[in-house]
């Protein structure tokens, strides 16, 4: 069986990398393009493993952790967070709000697997 | 899809990006202190820089990230969005959109620019923060950004650690020694989506690995939480990758465990021996008893029935390896009570996210499968056209039913045409915003104050016609500018604002879009204007001119008013090229102004290239189809009324003023000789400057809509056509273009005309 991958990031670019990336990589990939539409689509999408980006339009990746972390079915899904972000205090809030790891910009095909894979099992 | 793909797509989006942020930071400049505005100011920038990252753009990134940084400082409400500051922002805006450019396009970015607009941006993030602690990079040198984020990093170092350091084929120079690890999860590691199974697992690739579990801290089951974290591990590693690596593996659990990571002094089967600890041995009649008790505790519910099962055999397979129990800790329910708290909220939130994502869903299209899409719809009018044609030549019976048939077909045929044309119609909202920039520019340039209003930017005209607006409009633009508007000291000396007003509208009118830009400035000053078209021999000394005939001047080539030249709008190009342009478009360009109240140039343009309605006229024996814009009335001229003039020109009197009769049939070589205008047809048609011009054909066939087909695309530029077209009875058509007819007819320049302005 294929692992599920949903990723939210509001970028064109980044969802088209991240889907060729899953998708080389043996992913099915959902996407969504900010926090609303991410745990819109979480049911639907039941992901094995969350990618979100933290700078969003309507809710950010900080929300969307939350909202996540608060549904009983997908509170225990591993959430990565990418980010360009390289202050501290943002990753902390990331963490409180529930983030599983983080992969820092710039994008690297690599890194990103190797941490989808190390929080799947 | 593959990376060049993406890279298109990058920077299509950077372009989208670079709209958001210039009329961000102008409502910004207006006075909206909206924190979204500021948000997606941000967002925009930190978007363009978080591509550029992907694709190795380091100027851009590196400016993007300075940018960033700055209004990061004015989203935290530590810096405040004066007018200064904003001044900054819109031209740091500019410079971020030249070097996407430049990375799209390559050539060369205004480097001077950029490092002057990064001081001035570090200096804003600078000088109002309160501390500058926490913005490290900000200082930072412009190479040090984006190659290298691992350097910005404090706290956990998660960009260190690399995997490919230890897949790496060369091992790194470190001896093999023997770790011993302790590890101890707190419940929040599992909270977050972090299991130590995975965790121990990415371990045991280091290299050799003995494990034990410590299950001391158990409670009975009935007890147990099962979303605690009871469970610890005593790890003993033989590994070549040193501790770093191993503390890496622990990278995302760090904040949520207990980590002890010693070197061990001995053997590492010693250290093995050494563990206290042995395996429990785990009775699963316990279990048995445990699990019904839990269930009468919790409410029958079916979920907590399979997750019983969960428990159990989450508990079975404890036994062999004791990790797995923690994967009950993340299947396990939360409390019946805790459910009912969460769900109403998430209900709320739902809801309240349903109402703010009610925007019209689009999707994107490649632009050739729409042209594609156009052509077959031409095609099908063409054809259509044909079988209508055929049907009156066979059929003498008006009202059959395949008339009818047909006549819905026509109509049909018409509204696929609208639509797929509207499919094709965008705003000109991208081309105004580009003009906002050039405003600035020039602005800065000759130390004027100028503000841009815009108005009707949702209207809506065809692609390919926008995408030819940019060039005209920005040469208006600094004409206005630059001899438009006065310098603030002359302004005020009139009694007006300091800062001038240029307007930009743009208004759907009988089928055409009409672009509107009006100054308010001085106005043409038409005695220089006159004096400098005698100077440069355009009209004679003595020629009489109505205002409106000399500031069309200024549409005459080689025509600048500009005392000197300036590095502005005297680049070579004169208004008469922006009216080439406009005409190329199928447009007309006018001129009105006012005296110490300012210019208005109006410009009026077909909303689409691909069609066109027209009249088909005959000229010696060929068929042409006139644009029915170009065309003022059509009249049958009495021999009464045509005056000769000169050697060869001819003049028709038109309620009393002259008009010039030109032959179209002998100015594109048709026949040989003039044509008797008694026995044709004049077409009064509005040419360049406004003037009128009769058109002599022989006859008039009708009027009808025509596909536009390139005559340049598919043969080569004929003068005095603009196009061609494929008619009902598939014969093919030429299109005329009046304006060069016109302009042909004149032969060398205005002279002749303007004496004859003279005498009328």
């Amino acid at each position: 069986m294929k692992k599920r991958v949903l990723t939210v990031d509001d970028s064109r670019t980044i969802r088209n990398m991240l889907l060729v990336t899953l998708n080389n990589a043996g992913f099915e990939t959902i996407q969504a393009e900010d926090g609303v539409e991410g745990l819109e689509v979480l049911e639907s999408a039941n992901p094995d493993v969350i990618v979100t980006d933290i700078n969003m339009p309507r809710l950010d990746g900080f929300g969307f952790i939350e909202g996540v972390r608060k549904n009983d079915r997908y509170r225990a899904v591993p959430i990565l967070v990418l980010t360009t972000e390289s202050d501290a205090e943002k990753k902390n809030r990331a963490r409180q709000a529930g983030a599983t790891g983080w992969i820092v910009k710039p994008f690297d095909p690599t890194k990103l697997i190797d941490a989808i894979e190390r929080v799947t099992a | 899809m593959d990376m060049n793909e993406i890279k298109e797509i990058f920077f299509q989006e950077c372009e989208e990006q670079l709209a958001e942020l210039e009329s961000g930071l102008l409502k910004l400049n207006d006075g909206d202190r909206d924190p979204e505005t500021v948000n997606a100011v941000f967002r925009a920038v930190h978007s363009i820089k978080g591509g550029a990252g992907a694709f190795g753009l380091d100027d851009l990134v590196s400016f993007a990230h300075v940018f960033e940084t700055t209004l990061d400082c004015v989203r935290s409400n530590r810096l405040e969005p004066n007018q200064d500051v904003l001044k900054v922002m819109l031209r740091s805006a500019d410079v971020l959109a030249d070097l996407t450019n430049a990375a799209r396009d390559g050539g060369n970015v205004d480097e001077a620019r950029s490092r002057q607009l990064i001081k001035e941006l570090e200096a804003l993030a600078n000088g109002e923060m309160p501390q500058p602690a926490p913005e490290p990079a900000k200082a930072a040198p412009i190479a040090q950004v984006a190659p290298a984020p691992a350097a910005n990093d404090d706290g956990f170092q998660p960009v260190a650690f690399s995997f490919e350091d230890f897949e790496a084929a060369e091992p790194p120079t470190i001896e093999p020694s023997t770790y011993e690890i302790v590890f101890r999860p707190k419940s929040e590691l599992y909270a977050k989506g972090n299991d130590a199974t995975l965790l121990l697992r990415d371990l045991s690739r280091l290299g050799e690995m003995s494990i034990r579990c410590d299950m001391d801290r158990l409670p009975a089951l009935d007890e147990m939480n099962p979303e605690a974290a009871y469970f610890s591990w005593k790890i003993s590693l033989k590994t070549d990758k040193g501790e770093e690596a191993i503390r890496s593996v622990f990278e995302f659990a760090e904040w949520d465990c207990e980590l002890d990571v010693t070197l061990a002094s001995g053997d590492a089967s010693d250290a093995g021996q050494e563990l206290p600890m042995q395996p429990v041995p785990f009775d699963l009649s316990l279990l048995d008893e445990g699990a019904p008790a839990q269930a009468e505790a919790i409410e029958d519910d079916e979920q907590i029935v399979s997750q019983q099962h969960d428990l159990r055999d989450a508990a079975v397979s404890t036994a062999a390896n004791a990790s797995n129990v923690l994967k009950m800790a993340q299947t396990a329910a939360r409390a019946p009570v805790e459910n009912a708290k969460a769900s109403p909220a998430s209900a709320a939130q739902a809801a309240g996210q349903q109402a703010a994502s009610a925007a019209t869903p689009t999707i994107r299209v490649d632009l050739d499968r729409v042209d594609r899409l156009i052509n077959l719809v031409g095609e099908l009018v063409i054809n259509q056209a044909m079988l209508s044609q055929s049907v009156i030549e066979n059929d003498t019976n008006g009202t059959s039913s395949i008339n009818m048939g047909l006549e819905e077909l026509q109509q049909l045929t018409r509204e696929i045409q609208d639509s797929v044309m509207a499919i094709r119609a965008q705003p000109v909202k991208p081309v105004f915003q580009r003009m906002s920039r050039i405003v600035r520019e020039i602005a800065d340039m000759t130390g004027k104050s100028v503000r841009l209003v815009t108005e009707g930017e949702n209207t809506e005209v065809d692609k390919t016609v926008i995408d030819k607006l940019a060039e005209p409009l920005t040469h208006m633009i600094r004409n206005a500018v630059d001899h438009g508007l006065e310098t603030p000291e002359k302004r005020v000396a009139a009694g007006k604002n300091p800062e001038g007003t240029v307007r930009l509208t743009a208004k759907h009118r009988s089928g055409r879009i009409v672009i509107e830009l009006a100054d308010d400035g001085a106005g043409i000053n038409r005695e220089k204007v006159r004096q400098k078209a005698i100077d440069n021999d355009l009209i004679a000394a003595d020629a009489n001119l109505s205002d409106e005939e000399i500031d069309n001047l200024i549409f005459h080539a080689g025509f600048s008013t500009a005392d000197k030249i300036s590095d502005i709008s005297g680049r070579g190009v004169g208004m008469d090229v922006v009216k080439r342009s406009i005409q190329a478009l199928g447009g007309r360009i006018n001129i009105q102004s006012k005296p110490g109240q300012g210019s208005v140039f109006t410009m009026s343009l077909p909303l689409t290239l691909a069609v066109l309605d027209g009249m088909v006229v005959t000229v010696a024996n060929q068929t042409l189809v006139v644009p029915l814009t170009a065309i003022v009335e059509t009249l049958q001229p009495e021999a009464s009324a045509i005056h000769s003039f000169g050697a060869t020109q001819r003049l028709i009197s038109i309620r009393n003023s002259f008009c010039p009769l030109l032959d179209v049939g002998r100015i594109l070589n048709f026949r040989a000789t003039q044509a008797n205008p008694v026995e044709g047809v004049a077409l009064l048609v509005e040419s360049e400057g406004g003037g009128q011009r009769a058109l002599m054909v022989d006859a008039i066939q009708g009027q009808r809509q025509v596909v536009i087909k390139s005559l340049e695309a598919n043969y080569t530029h004929v003068p005095g056509i603009a196009a061609a077209t494929i008619l009902g009875d598939g014969r093919v058509a030429l299109i005329l273009d009046v304006d060069a007819i016109v302009a042909a007819s004149r032969g060398q320049a205005l002279k002749p005309e303007m004496t004859l302005a003279a005498t009328g």
